[in-house]
């Protein structure tokens, strides 16, 4: 075994890397194509027959919503900046307290296929739909872009593919692999492809966890002493200088930093009930009290997930040094896959490895579902069709739109990869928060709520979010930009959703009470009763 | 369960005219009323927490700092507070949702299936 040094050097050993992971894809393959023997209906191929219990879909939910951004990120952002990675993990999990409580269960009585489903109930049906499916696809391409980009940088670091032909052809291998899994096994196959890989990096996180902690004699105090007085001693003053143990390492400088911080904890606690592949797991279960368990197991397997990154965390900047962390070929993303070498040698390193690639694998198959889900029900079928279209027809139109959307997402990905798109991730969850939000819960919860309020709040939402992210220091004007070149910056914050999302919210009340449209009271009182009581909610279908 | 199995969503649904009925009636406002007085000031609850929590890792570093035992921290304690908090609240809403939601949901859905058949 090679030792571990500065540089261009790559950790582990590449071939058991790719074997584990090999390993991985096949048997991944192998359950898809069982589980999705039948998809020829809508029902089927959209919501697996809503006949997933609540507890795999918990566990699908945790799939979907550790992205690679969360395990490797989180963990590195601890590792590097300490407590400020902390922070952010705490809003990804009081999050689901909104979805749990007010959203998950009235979603699963109210819809059928997506979100549109829901917030065209009782307005309006074209524009809302279009807004709404329109909203869909913004969110689930940034989310998508992200993480098709940040395969590339995680090849180089794992998998000793080096040089952009070879990192293309890692990011074109994974664009493969998710629409190979969406086209044969639907939402049933993606969703095993999710609980796969949950529990394999839930329990690999718990795993390394358990040994970090043995290392310190089960003593968490010692790791944060370690840690602590391991970045004291890095070469960089700036890093030296930080205290890990505190707030303040990240975004302690200037107020502008300090309101981006509250502005991105805006957006991470109230994001997470508007993400429509979030949403959309919730019609794979057969009843709003199965969506509750759902939600329950997701709490309690992010919960558990996120205090291992804080163990993770720490212990990669106690054991293996910010120095190497961040001349590591990752820079911070390698924190926790260098950790792993540290820990248990090639084989926990190609184990997590391979959990990485298949978190993103997992991730984007779940995105390209909803998208084209999305696109096939909400604007073929009800825009262009207006409704004279078999389900059948409906599931073909979702199928080719997976293969566009696969090949779109390979090529954006190739030409953003090296990009600093980290934002991105970021971003979609301001969009799902001031765009989807508000009327969701609008229309759950307001009966007053019309079409004009509806339109105002998710073009408002959606458009501002979207201005504000391309004149702020996220795209130009900063070393860090994606554009650094150039300097078009007037908005000082690259977290949107303090301004956004509470001007999405009064849009969606002066959209409403200026408009003196009342709705339909027939069609409010069928989406409340139907809502709170379940009744005429869509069923699962039985099997044969 | 009450429910008939339909195959392919094609479930049995109430006139518009009966939902209206449904919404006013009284088993159906103290669901509804049941449902909003927990979730409301539950929401406002944890939310007010978690704002507290950013703003205090935001602005008031050297109180986050502050050792209580080894290396542990206020903000170490109120961060892992938070994760605290957010499992008790699911905990709570789940009891409250299967002692006081789920009975009075069932009721109303009966009450409708025997009015159809």
């Amino acid at each position: 075994m090679k030792p571990l040094a500065a540089g261009h050097e790559t950790i582990g050993n590449p071939v058991a890397n790719i074997a584990i992971f090999a390993v991985f894809v096949l048997i991944t393959l192998y359950v898809v194509i069982r589980a999705s023997q039948r998809n020829a209906t809508a029902t089927e191929f959209f919501t697996a027959d809503r006949a997933f219990s609540g507890p795999q879909n918990g566990i699908a939910i945790a799939g979907d919503y550790l992205s690679a951004a969360s395990f490797l990120g989180i963990a590195g952002a601890i590792a590097v900046y300490g407590y400020d990675g902390f922070l952010y993990s705490i809003g990804f999990l009081v999050a689901w307290l909104v979805a749990l409580l007010l959203v998950a269960e009235l979603i699963r009585n109210t819809g059928k296929f997506t979100m549109a489903d829901v917030l065209s109930f009782r307005l309006r049906q074209r524009p809302v739909r279009l807004v709404a499916a329109a909203s869909t696809l913004t969110v689930s391409l940034f989310y998508l872009l992200a993480q098709m980009a940040g395969a590339g940088g995680l090849v180089a670091l794992l998998l000793n593919v080096k040089g952009r032909l070879g990192e293309s052809i890692v990011i074109a291998v994974v664009g493969v692999l998710m629409i190979v899994y969406v086209l044969v096994g639907g939402m049933k196959g993606t969703t095993w492809v999710q609980i796969i890989k949950a529990v394999l990096l839930i329990l690999g996180a718990a795993a390394m966890t358990v040994m970090v902690l043995a290392k310190f004699g089960m003593n968490f105090s010692d790791i944060l002493g370690s840690a602590q007085s391991a970045v004291s001693h890095a070469t960089t003053k700036g890093v030296a200088s930080r205290n890990v143990l505190a707030p303040g390492a990240q975004y302690g400088g200037s107020m502008t930093s300090k309101i981006n911080l509250l502005s991105l904890a805006l957006a991470l606690v109230l994001g997470t009930a508007g993400l429509p592949h979030v949403l959309m797991r919730f019609y794979t279960v057969p009843t709003a009290k199965e969506a509750r368990r759902s939600v329950v197991w997701a709490i309690g397997l992010i919960g558990a997930f996120y205090l291992f990154t804080l163990a993770l965390g720490y212990g990669a900047a106690a054991m293996v040094g910010p120095d190497r962390i961040l001349r590591a070929p990752g820079g911070q993303n390698s924190a926790a896959p260098l950790l792993a070498f540290q820990l248990g040698g090639v084989v926990l390193l190609g184990i997590i490895s391979a959990v990485a690639f298949a978190t993103i694998l997992a991730v984007v198959a779940g995105l390209t579902i909803t998208a084209s889900t999305s696109f096939a029900h909400d604007i073929y079928a009800s825009l262009i069709k207006d409704h004279k279209v078999t389900e059948r027809e409906q599931v073909r139109v979702s199928r080719i739109t997976a293969v566009v959307l696969g090949v779109f997402g390979i090529a954006l990905g190739i030409l953003a990869n090296g990009q600093n798109v980290a934002f991105l991730v970021a971003l979609a969850f301001a969009i799902a928060a001031s765009a989807n939000l508000p009327t969701i819960l609008y229309s759950l919860y307001w009966r007053r709520f019309n079409t004009r309020g509806a339109l105002w709040s998710m073009y408002g939402g959606l458009i501002s979010t979207i201005v504000l992210i391309i004149f702020s220091p996220a795209v130009s004007g900063a070393k860090t930009a994606m554009i650094p070149s150039a300097d078009f910056a007037w908005f000082p914050l690259s977290n949107p959703g303090i301004v956004s999302i509470p001007l999405a919210f009064i849009l969606g009340i002066v959209g409403t009470l200026s408009s003196p449209d009342r709705g339909d009271p027939e069609r409010n009182a069928e989406m409340e009763v139907r809502s709170l009581t379940g009744i005429g909610a869509e069923k699962a279908v039985v099997t044969h | 369960m009450s429910t008939t199995e339909y195959s392919h969503g094609d479930v049995s649904v109430p006139s518009g005219q009966q939902f209206v009925t449904i919404q006013a009636s009284p088993e159906f406002a103290e669901l509804r009323r049941k449902l909003r007085r927990f979730v409301f000031p539950m929401t406002a609850l944890f939310l007010a927490w978690y704002a507290t929590y950013v703003l205090l890792g935001a602005f008031a570093h050297d109180f986050m700092a502050i050792k209580v035992f080894g290396n542990i921290n206020v903000g170490l304690l109120i961060g892992l507070g938070q994760f605290l908090t957010t499992f008790i609240i699911t905990g709570l809403y789940v009891r409250f949702a299967h002692r006081e939601l789920d009975p009075r949901a069932e009721a109303i859905r009966s009450k409708l299936d025997g009015q159809a058949s």
